[in-house]
């Protein structure tokens, strides 16, 4: 029953996505393949630790099938945010960094990246790798040193998750903006062009940050309910912070 | 996590779900063509500077062919996301960090 509903959920969501991944052939091939030398170490990388991680422990590849699934369904579902008049979309990945580290949300959110650019003609594959660097790499690595960050200082686990997504979201769209700007300035000057196009993201995303630190906050939560046992291994919770469920 | 902890905890599983209602309820009233913000934004400010977005390799058209191929996208996901949900939660937590089938 809780599949049929969440798939009935789904399909009404089910429109075409455009928002932050960068359309095929705007960026100039010198700085698309540039992108893809940025990314390629990280998804080796990432690959490695998921290899590693799922040999350990063969619990965590449904928590991966999950996670994987969800970063594609957020990052194309686009949502309307009233205050601009425009859609855009979350971007699921600090769930991922936060879960399952951000090496591995990086490989997972250059899989959802290369279906997209792929089959649905969001984003495009020669920037592909821009792309994985603003929503995989800069996006896990800002939600997962954030949820880090605001943990050691004992923030409770809502909260840095909340903050996690929150700046997730806004570091992703400002490397879009630097990518953007640095690929097609031509002679323009850099920083007042990277300036136009933040501010011009500003209406959307500002609400949208605040909807992904949510939405975050409240998956983490859940599982904590759910399988704290997991949390516990990714080193996410503390044993001492564990409720038991019976 | 304490009573009051619980509580937030419940906030903040409840607030996704609020916000997203408000946003989407709250569309219709605001002005605006609901573009995508890589076409209001993105391709407006690389058009200004002579980089015009190109076909996809695998075009999907723009009518309902595109919105079938995000149907399918989303059964897809919701399927896979639906049954991993499953998968991880049909276990009951036994409170000393392991967790085993009921």
């Amino acid at each position: 029953m809780q599949l049929i509903l969440f798939t009935l959920l789904l399909l009404s969501i089910a429109t075409p996505a455009h928002a932050m991944h960068i359309a095929e052939g705007l960026l100039p091939l010198s700085w698309a393949g540039l992108w893809f030398v940025v990314a390629v170490p990280f998804v080796i990388l990432g690959v490695k630790r998921l290899t590693e991680i799922s040999r350990d422990d063969l619990s965590m590849k449904p928590l991966v099938g999950l996670l994987a699934a969800v970063v594609f369904i957020i990052s194309c579902m686009p949502i309307p945010v009233p205050t601009a008049g425009t859609c855009s979309h979350p971007c699921g990945t600090a769930i991922t960094a936060i879960l399952l580290g951000p090496l591995v949300s990086v490989v997972v959110a250059a899989v959802a990246l290369l279906i997209q650019a792929l089959f649905l003609a969001h984003g495009g594959l020669s920037t592909l790798g821009a792309d994985i660097v603003s929503m995989g790499i800069v996006g896990s690595f800002a939600g997962w040193l954030v949820f880090r960050g605001m943990r050691s200082v004992g923030a409770s686990l809502a909260v840095a998750a909340f903050m996690a997504g929150l700046i997730t979201d806004w570091a992703t769209y400002l490397a879009t903006t630097l990518e953007l700007a640095a690929g097609i300035r031509g002679t323009a000057p850099f920083w007042p062009l990277a300036g136009k196009i933040a501010l011009a993201f500003i209406p959307t995303q500002l609400p949208l940050g605040i909807l992904e630190g949510s939405m975050t906050a409240g998956m983490v939560v859940l599982l904590s309910r759910k399988r704290p046992d997991l949390l516990v291994k990714m080193r996410v919770l503390k044993q001492h912070e564990v409720t038991v469920h019976v | 996590m304490s009573d009051g902890n619980i509580t937030i905890s419940g906030r903040f599983v409840c607030m996704p779900a609020v916000l997203l209602l408000l946003l989407v309820a709250t569309a219709p009233i605001a002005a605006g063509d609901w573009k995508g913000v890589d076409e209001a934004v993105v391709e407006r400010v690389a058009q200004e500077h002579g980089r015009e977005a190109k076909k996809p390799l695998i075009d999907p058209g723009d009518g309902d062919i595109l919105l079938f191929v995000f149907l399918l996208a989303g059964v897809a996901g919701g399927f896979a996301a639906g049954y991993y949900w499953r998968m991880l939660t049909e276990r009951k937590f036994t409170g000393n960090g392991s967790a085993h089938r009921p």
